[in-house]
């Protein structure tokens, strides 16, 4: 039944899961830093007593709260959409995957979940330290959300701690501790969740600064600009760190990705790392026309990023593709040669096995172990389709790379004049605080597209192509849905950008006089 | 696994209160009393089901790739109203809402109607069977394209479905009469658990007695081939009599809780209905998975799934037994904060548009 999947479900399987992941998104990264913000703020409130340091904490603990609702909404979505959407993957991979997502549910979503509670209904009902604790218990929750998550993502790029069970035709856990703290998984963790604190930062100095443009809530506008400017300044110097981490490992175990990532076709020793370039539209594995219009290269920065060596050697779209016997890369032919031998020594045994033939079984299984490691290259008919799309992935990399550099920059510039209470007199650095918050998501999203559409044609890394990780059914099931779900996804988000925006023009004193509906 | 489906039934009673919120509220503020006080417990239902879908994940990945991407339409709209449901509570009386009111309260009835219905139907088939066919990779294939409406098309099914909607709102009505402190309301509450009862009663028992009744999906325990046994369930129940005691007890406890609360006026059924129906889920699960019965059959009787052809393997279960150690400080924290929360009881001030606190 798998040979009857068709590419147009596993495309518009790919788009429903982009779609949800996306929308889902836009909203947890706030959730993530803004825990954080109104835990410091409170903090301050229980320390000094100063009941505006509680108005502040209260005023983003409303938009949080508007935030966390519709992130709820959409987080049920992406889990079940894998058994839904992926069936196969799911069954091929749910020894290893659904733990660390059980895991996050009994860990971090109780703890969030009912510690939110106390957060949004205990102000002035509970005892004002167990109020505290429980700001941070919700902020850890959230954190702890996503290492679990972040963990199985990691897993995807990088498979460890496991083995394949031919007799049911799975991979199973064999290490749980290798893959919680395998470096791919922290990392990801670290780069992840720093992205989310940064995006935090800068949502809570956008609406502040639009304040200050209108001379409204002064006070609390000065004091959240101060705290999110320390949070947002120090989380994108740790997000450089933490992306040359996340960029090792793609070196180490994600080659087609880090070529994609750089416009690398022709691998080199030395290689210069790209800082901002133009990619030769009519470029493809293999030809000879040149692989850029213009480039600025640092160089041999990509070979010490990658591999901690000025002069190591880093491989191309062409090594990977056609391989590269001096440096010892095999072609992608000969692993896709490798991988059919392997399932067919696969298909040999489940037929030995169901005869209980133990000689015939023996035999396939050997010769399945010889080739076993290339299994998933076995369903690909093209080698170049190894590559995930070049420009795709470049553009985006070098967007969220450059972006990140400039938010430690805008950070800082909103930190100096803060402390120096001179942020009035800079109003084109409060437009410019006002528009750094949605170019802060359009980073984040460039990464997850150079993470996720930079792992292709893969769902596992080299063991499970995408195009057999659907579930079996109907393309036109696949379609209505997708259809569904955008129609009311997009309703839902205008709403909650609405509500928003309304509260926010209404603002904390509006909230104060007028109740919580604001 | 079946420990966390008991735990959901039960908390439904979220879903089963907002099916009520215009039977038992005849003014606004009553309205409003009635979702301020389920909507501080919609979280856990929530999380419970999100725990109970990664359970299966983990424990029973070939469950979750056969049923989830098999019963397609039946899950996707299963979804979509919890989907609606995550973000009703706090956007109904927001301004600037762009839907109203009145859409975010049609969302908490979708919800709490076709969200029970439909979990209740979907279990049914469990003891019913699927349509889906299962290859020597372990990679299944649903064989209509209704995608899980046709479970609509079996009475027993509907019968799951009716009845753990009326359970819901059996539960709901009993919640809401020990969480709200307004005499009105209690009072419409209590009829409100008579009439629910008796419907949930109705359907509960044509469901258990054509369980108790019908062939079931056994498997052998050596070939582990499937057949269809004759009063497969009925005869689980005799085998297991824990089971059996935990039905009956569950049952009795039910019984109890909603009479005290319909004849006696008491305010404390929720605290032996809740129970009950948690031990009572719980034995059907056990029946249903337990005594080499088949949990999730297939009319093509060798797809079918058990606990031993459908489970993680050995490794994952123990990391999995490990996980679950959490749960008990999970139930800890959950007690003491609720008690803090409900300390005091739900009244009209809680609801007041110019409260300073956060209100739904």
């Amino acid at each position: 039944m798998n040979e009857m999947i068709e590419m147009s479900l596993v495309n518009w399987s790919r788009l429903q899961f982009a779609m949800t992941a996306m929308i889902h998104w836009l909203f947890i990264p706030i959730t993530l830093g803004m825990t954080y913000i109104i835990a410091i703020t409170q903090t301050l409130h229980v320390k000094t007593g100063d009941p505006h340091w509680e108005k502040v904490s209260k005023f983003w603990a409303k938009l949080f709260g508007i935030n966390f609702a519709i992130g709820v909404g959409t987080g049920i979505i992406l889990g079940l959409e894998f058994g839904t959407n992926w069936s196969n993957y799911s069954w091929i991979s749910g020894d290893i995957f659904g733990a660390p997502l059980a895991a996050e549910g009994i860990m971090a979503f109780f703890l969030e979940s009912t510690f939110i509670t106390v957060m949004f209904f205990g102000w002035g009902r509970v005892n004002k330290k167990f109020h505290l604790a429980s700001c941070y218990l919700v902020a850890f929750g959230a954190s702890l959300s996503a290492f679990w998550i972040l963990v199985a993502n990691a897993w995807m790029n990088n498979p460890v701690g496991m083995e394949f069970n031919p007799i049911t035709a799975r991979h199973e856990m064999v290490d749980f501790w290798s893959i919680v703290l395998s470096p791919n998984a922290i990392n990801k963790f670290l780069h992840t969740i720093t992205s989310g604190f940064v995006i935090s930062a800068f949502f809570v100095i956008a609406i502040s600064s639009w304040y200050m443009l209108k001379k409204r809530n002064m006070l609390l506008v000065k004091r959240s600009i101060i705290v999110a400017s320390i949070f947002g300044l120090t989380s994108s110097i740790y997000l450089t760190a933490t992306g040359d981490g996340s960029a090792y490992e793609v070196a180490q175990n994600q080659p087609a990705k880090l070529a994609a990532m750089e416009g690398l076709y022709d691998g080199t020793e030395g290689a210069g790392l790209v800082a901002f370039g133009i990619l030769n539209p009519g470029k493809k594995a293999g030809d000879d026309i040149d692989d850029f219009l213009m480039k600025i290269e640092i160089p041999k920065l990509l070979s010490f990023l990658g591999y901690r060596d000025f002069n190591a050697f880093v491989p191309g779209v062409n090594d990977l593709v056609y391989g590269n016997q001096a440096q010892g890369i095999m072609s992608a032919q000969d692993k896709i040669n490798e991988g059919r031998l392997a399932l067919t020594a696969l298909a040999e045994y489940k037929d030995a096995y169901a005869k209980k033939d133990s000689t015939a079984m023996e035999l396939s299984l050997t010769e399945f172990k010889k080739h076993h490691f290339y299994m998933g290259y076995g369903a690909l008919q093209k080698p170049d389709s190894i590559i995930p799309n070049v420009p795709f992935i470049f553009y985006s990399f070098h967007i969220m790379v450059i972006l990140g550099f400039a938010f430690i920059g805008i950070a800082a510039l909103f930190l100096f004049l803060g402390l120096k209470n001179d942020l009035e007199k800079h109003k084109w650095l409060l437009h410019v605080g006002i528009w750094t918050f949605p170019l802060t998501m359009l980073a984040s999203m460039a990464g997850w597209i150079v993470a996720e559409v930079g792992r292709q044609p893969w769902t596992i890394q080299g063991l499970l192509a995408t195009m057999k990780s659907t579930s079996n059914i109907n393309t036109n099931a696949v379609i209505l849905t997708f259809w569904m779900f955008l129609a009311l996804l997009l309703i839902l988000v205008f709403a909650e950008v609405k509500i928003m925006l309304t509260t926010i023009r209404k603002g904390p004193d509006g909230i104060e006089k007028g109740g919580n509906h604001a | 696994m079946s420990v966390v489906a008991a735990a959901l039934v039960f908390l439904l009673f979220v879903q089963g209160g907002q099916t009520l919120i215009n039977t038992l509220g005849k003014t606004n503020d009553e309205k409003n009393m009635i979702i301020n006080s389920i909507g501080r417990k919609w979280e856990f239902t929530f999380t419970t089901l999100v725990v109970f879908a990664a359970g299966m994940f983990a424990s029973f990945p070939l469950f979750y790739s056969t049923s989830f991407g098999g019963a397609y339409y039946a899950w996707k709209i299963f979804l979509i109203c919890f989907i609606i449901q995550a973000v009703s509570f706090e956007f109904r009386r927001k301004k600037g809402n762009l839907l109203g009111e009145k859409t975010y309260e049609v969302f908490l009835y979708i919800n709490g109607f076709l969200g029970t219905f439909l979990l209740g139907a979907v279990v049914s088939t469990f003891f019913t069977g699927s349509d889906f066919i299962r290859n020597e990779y372990n990679l299944s294939a649903w064989q209509t394209e209704l995608y899980g409406l046709e479970i609509l098309f079996n009475f027993t099914n509907i019968a799951l479905g009716a009845a753990i909607l009326f359970l819901s709102r059996t539960l709901g009505a009993l919640y809401l009469i020990n969480n709200v402190d307004h005499a009105p309301i209690r009072q419409r509450a209590r009829k409100q658990v008579g009439i629910n009862a008796l419907i949930f009663l109705a359907f509960f028992l044509y469901f258990l007695i054509t369980i108790l009744l019908k062939d079931g999906f056994a498997y052998h325990p050596e070939t582990k081939e499937v057949f269809m046994e004759p009063f497969k369930y009925f005869n689980n129940y005799m085998e297991m009599p824990i089971a059996l005691l935990l039905l009956l007890g569950g049952v009795v406890a039910v019984l109890y809780g909603i009479g005290i609360a319909w004849f006696k006026k008491s305010t404390k059924g929720i605290w032996f209905t809740g129970p009950g129906v948690f031990a009572t889920v719980l034995s059907l699960f056990w029946v249903l998975g337990y005594n080499n019965t088949c949990f999730y059959p297939s009319f093509d009787l060798q797809s079918s799934l058990t606990i031993e052809n459908a489970s993680s393997s050995h490794y994952t279960l123990n990391a999995m037994t490990y996980i679950s150690l959490f749960v008990p400080i999970v139930i800890t924290y959950i007690y003491f904060t609720w008690k803090a929360i409900d300390k005091k009881k739900i009244t009209a001030e809680d609801v007041d548009e110019n409260s300073k606190h956060h209100v739904y």
